[in-house]
C-alpha cells in the first residue's frame, strides 16, 4: 500500500497571515452529497455535473411556507420559473403546493406542460407579445401588468374574449433599499400606478385581482419589504373605497437572499444574511397593521426564487491542471467556468475538495476552462494541494445557472437529481455535438 | 528543441544550474519544514513532501534518487511527479532560496 501524494510545496509565512478562521478553512471535504459519493457521481454521470437534492428544494420550501404561514392566515408561493426551470425542480415545487410564476410565452408553456391550472399562473415580465397575452388569456392565466402600452395592447386583445381578463398591477416604489428597480411596472410615487389602476377598472374589460411589487434581488433588508407591503396594502384599501374594487391578493414578489457570499463582502453571508423569518416577520407584520377588516386580509402571494432553490444544487467538477502565474500566485484550472457558474460573477462561492487532504493549504486562483479573461471563478481562495484529476464540490448554485448557463465553448453536462431515499435520476441528460447542431442549417453553396 | 536554438535559449538539461534544487548555503531548514533566510529575514513553510525533499538534497542525495524513491513510496504517477518538482523548483526560485 502506497502512502498518500500530496504535492510538494511551500508558502511564504507573512507576519499576521494566521487568519481567524484556522488553517483549515475552505479545506473540509464533500465526499458525498445526500448519501451518494461524489467518487460515484462522477463514475456514473461525468464531470462536470450538477446535483439536485431533493430534500433540500422540500426542505427549503417547506421553510419559506412556515415562516410565513405561522404569522399570516393566507399564503400562497408561485414558483419563479427563471430561476430553475427544470421540470424535475418545478414539478417538486408545483408537488409542495406552489403556483407559477412566469415572464415568456416559452415560461408559460412549460408551467402550462407541468400541469399547472392557468389561475395559477403568474404573468410577469416587460416583455409579453400580443400573441403572449392572448394565450394567457385564453389559460386563464393572471397577467401582471408592466407598462402602460402593454395595458392597451390587452385592452384590445380583450376585446375579443368572452370573459374580461384576470390581471394585477405592477407597482415600483421607493421601499428604501438600493438600487430601486423602476424599471418594472408602473410607479407609485408618480401617480401612474393609481392612474392605471383607474383605467383597468373604468374599462368594465379587465377584472383586477391582484397587486404586485418586487423589490430586487437579494435584498438584504427586511424593513424594505414592511414598507413596500404597507404601500401595496395602503393601495389596495383605496382601491376598495374609490374604485368598488376588491384586490384578492398582494404579492410580494421575491428577492430574499441565499446563504452565498457576494463578491466583496467582508463577512461570510451564514453570518450577515436575515432569516426568512425577519422578512415573513416584516411583511406580515406590515400587512396585519394595514387596517384591513378582519375576515378581509388578502391573500399573501410570494414569488421568492432563489431562497428555495440555490441550497439544493451543486457543481462537481474536476481539476485540469495548475500552473503558476508571472507573479508566483498558484492557479488551478477546472473543467466548468463561468459558462456553467453564472452566478460567480456575484458570488465568491464556497467551494470545497472531494476527497480528504493534509492541512496543507494555498491560495489559489480558480479558472475556468474558456479562453476568455472573465472565465475566472474565484479571485483567491485557500484550496488543499489539488493536482490534475481531483474533484471539487462548488455548494449553492441551484439558483440561476442552469437556465442562464451559456453554451460557449462547451456543451452543457449532465444534471442529477437525488431523491429523498438517495436514488439518483438523471433529469437532464448531456447535450451532444448533434443537439447543437440540430437547428442548424448550411446554405447549399457552402455544402460541398 | 529546434525553438530554443532559433531563439538562442539553451535547451533544458538537469544538470544546468537553473535547473539543480540546490539552497542558498546560508538558508536554515528545519525537519518539521521551517525554512528561514537569515540575509532576508523571510521564513517559509514546506509541506512534508517538499521538507523531505529539501532535507535529502541537503544531504547529497541526486535528484534521480529522490525521485525514484518517492515513486516507490507514495501514490502518484511519474508525470504527475515530474511535474510538480518543477513546479516545486520554480517556487523555490521565485523566493529566491536557490543558490
Ligand atoms: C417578478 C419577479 N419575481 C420573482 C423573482 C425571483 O427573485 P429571487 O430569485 O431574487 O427571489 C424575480 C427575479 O428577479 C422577478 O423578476
Amino acid at each position: 500500500m502506497k502512502l498518500p501524494y500530496e504535492r510538494p510545496t511551500i508558502r511564504k509565512l507573512t507576519a499576521g497571515a494566521l487568519n481567524k478562521f484556522g488553517p483549515r478553512a475552505g479545506a473540509t471535504p464533500t465526499t458525498a452529497l445526500d448519501g451518494v459519493r461524489v467518487e460515484e457521481l462522477v463514475a456514473r454521470f461525468g464531470s462536470p455535473l450538477f446535483v439536485l437534492s431533493e430534500r433540500q428544494l422540500r426542505r427549503s420550501y417547506q421553510a419559506a411556507v412556515r415562516a410565513f404561514g405561522t404569522r399570516y392566515p393566507q399564503v400562497q408561493l408561485a414558483w419563479s420559473y427563471k430561476t430553475n426551470y427544470l421540470n424535475a425542480v418545478c414539478r417538486t415545487f408545483h408537488q409542495e403546493g406552489a403556483w407559477a410564476e412566469v415572464v415568456s410565452g416559452m415560461e408559460l408553456e412549460k408551467a402550462l406542460l407541468n400541469g399547472v391550472p392557468g389561475p395559477h399562473i403568474l404573468f410577469n415580465g416587460p416583455g409579453k407579445r400580443r400573441a403572449d397575452l392572448e394565450r394567457a388569456c385564453a389559460v386563464a392565466a393572471v397577467i401582471h401588468l408592466d407598462n402602460a402600452d402593454e395595458l392597451h395592447l390587452l385592452l384590445d386583445v380583450a376585446a375579443s374574449r368572452p370573459a374580461p381578463p384576470r390581471v394585477a398591477l405592477r407597482v415600483n416604489l421607493d421601499a428604501g433599499s438600493y438600487p430601486q428597480w423602476d424599471r418594472f411596472g408602473f410607479n407609485l410615487e408618480n401617480g401612474e400606478a393609481w392612474q392605471a389602476l383607474s383605467r383597468v377598472v373604468a374599462s368594465g374589460r379587465l377584472e383586477l385581482v391582484g397587486l404586485h411589487c418586487h423589490i430586487g434581488t437579494y435584498v438584504l433588508q427586511p424593513s424594505a419589504y414592511a414598507t413596500a407591503a404597507a404601500q401595496l396594502a395602503a393601495l389596495a384599501l383605496r382601491c376598495q373605497r374609490k374604485l368598488k374594487t376588491t384586490v384578492q391578493y398582494l404579492d410580494l414578489g421575491g428577492g430574499f437572499p441565499s446563504t452565498n457570499t457576494l463578491k466583496g463582502a467582508y463577512l461570510p453571508a451564514t453570518d450577515t444574511v436575515p432569516s426568512l423569518d425577519e422578512y415573513a416577520e416584516a411583511i406580515t407584520g406590515a400587512l396585519l397593521a394595514a387596517g384591513f377588516r378582519t375576515g378581509e386580509l388578502p391573500l399573501l402571494v410570494l414569488e421568492a426564487g432563489r431562497a428555495l432553490v440555490d441550497d439544493a444544487g451543486s457543481l462537481i467538477g474536476t481539476v485540469l491542471a495548475t500552473k503558476r502565474l508571472a507573479d508566483g500566485r498558484r492557479a488551478t484550472i477546472l473543467d466548468f467556468g463561468v459558462n456553467l457558474l453564472f452566478t460567480s460573477f456575484w458570488y465568491d462561492h464556497h467551494i470545497s475538495p472531494a476527497r480528504q487532504f493534509s492541512d496543507q493549504t494555498e491560495p489559489t486562483v480558480l479558472y475556468g476552462p474558456l479562453c476568455m479573461n472573465i472565465d475566472m471563478l474565484r479571485e483567491s481562495i485557500a484550496l488543499p494541494l489539488l493536482s490534475a484529476g481531483d474533484q471539487v464540490v462548488v455548494h449553492k448554485v441551484g439558483a440561476y445557472n442552469m437556465s442562464q448557463w451559456q453554451q460557449f465553448i462547451n456543451l452543457r453536462p449532465n444534471v442529477v437529481l437525488i431523491d429523498q431515499t438517495s436514488q439518483v435520476h438523471l433529469v437532464r441528460a448531456a447535450e451532444t455535438l448533434e443537439y447543437l447542431q440540430q437547428l442548424e442549417q448550411v446554405p447549399v453553396h457552402l455544402q460541398s | 528543441m529546434t525553438t530554443f536554438y532559433r531563439l538562442n535559449l539553451l535547451p533544458p538539461h538537469p544538470s544546468l544550474p537553473f535547473f539543480r534544487m540546490k539552497l542558498k548555503p546560508n538558508i536554515a531548514t528545519s525537519d518539521a519544514g521551517f525554512i528561514f533566510n537569515p540575509a532576508t529575514g523571510d521564513s517559509f513553510a514546506a509541506n512534508p513532501l517538499a521538507a523531505d525533499i529539501l532535507a535529502r538534497t541537503k544531504t547529497g542525495q541526486d535528484a534521480a534518487a529522490i525521485k525514484a524513491d518517492i515513486l516507490e513510496r507514495y501514490d502518484v504517477a511519474p508525470g504527475q511527479l515530474e511535474k510538480d518538482w518543477d513546479d516545486l523548483l520554480a517556487q523555490l526560485r521565485d523566493f529566491n532560496l536557490l543558490d
